[in-house]
């Protein structure tokens, strides 16, 4: 399974859109879809755990978690950097 | 001796504050509360023709709306509880044994029904659901609690116990939006009346820990907090003295106020912290109230 479609199971189950996440596309807008700060917090805390990273103080803004392609080019960059430490 | 410390030591021996042993937990003098007092009447009489009615509220609120306001779950490290002793002759002779011997004699406190009020506007929104949907138009209120916030500070600006002056907006999204702006406005113009260098700047609340610095980036991002700064104790960290906030519906929400179309209410509110203005008065112009300039002494005094 893709980074992305990982990514798109975790927003479906802790993501508490009031629409199907399957209606959103990889670039769509989570917070226009109705995406939450505080289910922004959880959808962050449950990436960390599937992925086992922990996302840098610097990455933590609506921008790193905007969409769901935003969302796994942040995991895969972090999973690289980790990788290569 | 840092500038912090320096400061708080004037207001000590000059008798505007006095020590209790406790950072961050002064007693106030009589001329310390005269400032504060007509700091309040002056912004009360700005606001006068919006106001749809005052409120003033004790340092408590219910440990339900505590709860609901989401404060201890964003700002633990901050908050504060009521607990008390709840036992019988039994726990009474266990307390006393307790502290005679010198041991902990708080583990057998229980909770009760109230938490320290960390915001004053908080315990109004629980009274404005009650009340079932909102006039046309929304309502303005005015209103002023004491405050706690855990964090013991030798910052004569970052005091545990402290008293907020607000005016809160419950209406539609435009309406409170449109009341933070103007505020925003009569803000600098109340610190210009008041002759303190001042400029707002976009802020985040001290959400605690990891989770915490993604809400603060949201709330900065979304320019949901403005504060207003002046130096107190220090030019390159400015003291907020006061505070404009935009809410969304998050308090409609989590309380259930309705606006008259039957839609969640948006909140908004403007937040003056009484001592720290006060203060700040004290910094730039000096111990002695006499000796502040006459413009500052007519805008206060009348």
């Amino acid at each position: 399974m893709s980074t992305a479609e990982t990514v798109r199971k975790i927003v479906a189950t802790h993501g508490k859109l009031p629409v199907d996440v399957g209606t959103i596309a990889d670039d769509g807008d989570l917070y226009s879809a109705g995406l939450s700060s505080f289910a922004s917090v959880q959808l962050m805390l449950a990436i960390e755990e599937e992925f086992d990273i922990e996302f840098p103080e610097t990455m933590l803004n609506r921008g790193t978690f905007a969409s769901i392609a935003s969302i796994a080019k942040a995991v895969d960059t972090i999973s690289a950097e980790q990788q290569a430490a | 001796m840092d500038a912090q410390t320096s400061f708080l030591d004037k207001l000590f021996d000059r008798g505007l504050l006095h020590s209790s042993g406790v950072d961050g937990l002064y007693a106030r003098s009589g001329a310390f509360e005269d400032v504060i007092r007509r700091f309040e009447d002056y912004v009360l009489k700005i606001g006068e023709d919006e106001t749809s009615e005052a409120m003033v509220f004790p340092p408590g609120m219910t440990m339900a709306d505590f709860e609901t306001s989401g404060y201890m779950k964003n700002f633990p490290q901050l908050a504060g509880t009521v607990h008390a002793f709840c036992g019988d002759h039994h726990g009474h002779m266990g307390l006393l044994e307790c502290m005679a011997t010198g041991k902990d004699w708080t583990e057998g406190q229980k909770r009760t029904d109230l938490a320290l009020t960390p915001a004053a506007c908080y315990p109004l929104y629980p009274i404005l659901a009650r009340r079932g949907a909102l006039p046309e138009g929304g309502v303005t209120v005015a209103l002023q609690s004491y405050c706690f916030r855990h964090e013991p500070s030798k910052d004569p600006a970052r005091m545990q116990m402290f008293r907020q002056r607000e005016y809160v907006r419950v209406g539609n999204a435009d309406e409170a939006i449109a009341f933070r702006e103007t505020w925003k406005r009569r803000g600098k113009e109340i610190m210009d009346a008041l002759q303190l260098p001042a400029h707002v700047d976009v802020a985040n609340d001290p959400f605690f820990g990891r989770a915490g610095k993604m809400l603060g980036a949201s709330q900065r991002e979304q320019e949901l907090k403005f504060e207003m700064l002046v130096p107190i104790t220090s030019s390159e960290n400015p003291t907020a003295c006061m505070s404009f906030n935009y809410h969304m519906d998050n308090f409609g929400k989590a309380w259930g106020i309705t606006r008259a179309d039957g839609e969640p209410a948006h909140t908004a509110c403007v937040g003056f912290g009484l001592e720290r203005l006060t203060l700040a008065l004290f910094r730039h112009h000096g111990l002695e109230i006499e000796d502040w300039p006459d413009a500052v002494r007519a805008t206060l005094w009348g």
